[in-house]
């Protein structure tokens, strides 16, 4: 398998009052082409960071994060970003809000707004395209922010707790949507989760971290047939590889003393 | 929705649990028999015309009546004093409000976006927002003569001191993951600053601009006391000389009502701007 993303014995501290905090230490990790890998683990544990290493917004203190082989120096548009915050801009409606990375591509008119109108589709948005963020409920401001990355068609998508807000619902209804779009379109995705069940769910393969300091803990395969149904998500094996996940997250053995 | 009379059921709003309806009665009665706010308003302004009417009639401090002051209202607004009055202190009170608020935005996103520029603005800011505009008149007096240019500088320097912080805290606060959403997207400084960081700080610039004209309007007055020939401060003062209460009420009436109006001009257009944000 080519690896897509790659972190490379990435370290990553931040500077406190008294001395340094370390946010991820020496992660080894790579993200297969068109496969779908979330992240679990405890608050602390580095998994955002991971993201914005990946995203470009933040730089390792040591190491290396490349994407198809080329070493990741900030953000770009190949590689899409979708918050827990949903991060939609206020005063644009749903339609602007998805034009936002398309008008920055210089694109025509006529294609930026075809292109937005599919997005949009896609996530069901239609009915809504004039309407204001303000106006929408918590899981239509993330299915548009999720049109806004899909419409500049990037090759990775990076999704930090994107229905972490969500109500549990919401959440599922947005699960099997996104897969049934990832089925579609085969991207790269990159998934940050504290939720164990939405881990397995939606993975081929989790990989649990541990805090203080972020490390990788365990990579768990998850050897589930795409498409995802809710027979699985009740299916004993799918039980099995939750409870694994589980006891990986909640039963860490404590951070052994680096030499 | 059955517990209760009917009309205390529906004031209390339909939704409300039987629990919470219970609670919320006495709240939801004096809503239902409340007035509407408009007419409280009105009723307020007719019961302090009435106590200052009675005031007067009483002769209490030589006050003079509601009518001898609308009757002198009359008199200036004939013979064009009022009207030249209150063009005069308009004009001083929107160009210093203009430059002042124009300067703020400008030195406020360069001090929100460059830390460099903010390092060296702040202690002036600062400095200058411990004094008093007004009580830079003798020097502005000293410095720039007794025509239009003292005047219109110290209500400069109202408007600007107090919508520069405004304009400043707008920009620092820009939330970091609009920023990050943008970047993500491909946008570069200049887009970002353009397209999220001015959208982003409207409101408080907004905010910083009424204050702005709030102090304006208040420096106006003692603005006009540089040796003025008309101006609605100089008018006041003149009449002061006189003992002429009706014109200083006029004249005090006047810059109410048109600090009133300004006022309200201005959050008009900030609804109108702002809609987009989400009100609690």
């Amino acid at each position: 398998m080519t690896s897509k993303i790659s972190f490379r014995d990435v370290t990553r501290t931040f500077p406190v009052n008294n001395g340094a905090f370390t946010a991820l230490d020496g992660v080894s990790l790579d993200i297969g082409e068109r496969e779908f890998v979330t992240v679990v683990g405890p608050s602390g544990c580095g998994k955002s960071t991971l993201l914005a290493l990946a995203a470009g917004l933040d730089e390792p203190t040591s190491g290396e994060v490349t994407v198809d082989g080329e070493r990741v120096t900030g953000p770009g548009p190949e590689r899409g970003m979708i918050f827990q915050q949903y991060a939609l801009f206020p005063w644009l409606t749903v339609r602007r809000n998805v034009e936002f990375g398309l008008r920055l591509t210089g694109l025509p008119a006529a294609e930026r707004r075809a292109r937005a109108t599919h997005a949009i589709e896609l996530v069901g948005l239609a009915d809504f395209a004039d309407a204001l963020p303000k106006t929408l409920s918590g899981g239509m401001k993330q299915r548009c922010a999720i049109a806004r990355a899909y419409a500049v068609d990037p090759e990775v998508l990076l999704m930090d707790e994107p229905f972490g807000a969500l109500d549990a619902l919401t959440r599922v209804q947005l699960q099997d949507q996104l897969l049934r779009t990832w089925s579609a379109q085969r991207r790269t995705v990159l998934f940050v989760t504290h939720d164990v069940e939405e881990a397995v769910y939606l993975a081929r393969r989790v990989v649990v971290m541990a805090a203080r300091p972020g490390r990788v803990q365990e990579v768990v395969d998850i050897d589930l047939p795409y498409p995802r149904t809710e027979q699985m998500r009740l299916s004993p094996q799918f039980a099995a590889l939750r409870n694994r996940v589980w006891n990986a997250v909640y039963h860490q053995p404590p951070a052994a003393a680096r030499p | 929705m059955d517990i209760g009379v009917p009309g205390e059921s529906k004031a209390a709003g339909g939704t409300a649990t039987g629990a919470a309806r219970a609670t919320a009665r006495p709240a939801g009665r004096r809503k239902g028999r409340s007035v509407p706010a408009p007419v409280l308003n009105v009723i307020a302004l007719v019961l302090g015309l009435a106590v200052w009417a009675l005031l007067a009639w009483r002769g209490v401090g030589g006050l003079p009546g509601p009518l001898a002051v609308a009757r002198r209202g009359g008199d200036l607004l004939r013979d064009g004093t009022l009207e030249g009055d209150m063009v005069a202190s308009l004009r001083r009170v929107l160009i210093g409000f203009a430059l002042g608020t124009a300067l703020a935005v400008v030195v406020g996103f360069l001090m929100g976006w460059y830390p460099v520029v903010r390092g060296l603005c702040e202690p002036y800011i600062q400095f200058f927002r411990a004094v008093p505009p007004l009580a830079l008149i003798p020097l502005a007096i000293v410095l720039m003569g007794i025509g239009e240019t003292p005047k219109i500088f110290v209500i400069f320097l109202a408007a600007f001191l107090s919508s520069v912080v405004a304009t400043l805290q707008g920009v620092v606060g820009v939330d970091r993951t609009l920023i990050d959403a943008a970047r993500v997207l491909g946008a570069r400084d200049r887009t970002i600053f353009l397209r999220v960081v001015i959208p982003a700080s409207a409101p408080f610039i907004l905010v910083g601009m009424r204050v702005g004209l709030g102090s304006a309007w208040a420096t106006v007055v003692a603005a006009e006391l540089i040796a003025a020939q008309e101006g609605l401060g100089f008018r006041m003062q003149h009449a002061e000389t006189y003992y002429d209460l009706d014109t200083i009420f006029v004249g005090v009436i006047a810059i109410g009502v048109l600090g009133l109006v300004m006022d309200r001009l201005l959050l008009l257009a900030e609804r109108r701007i702002t809609r987009w944000q989400e009100r609690r």
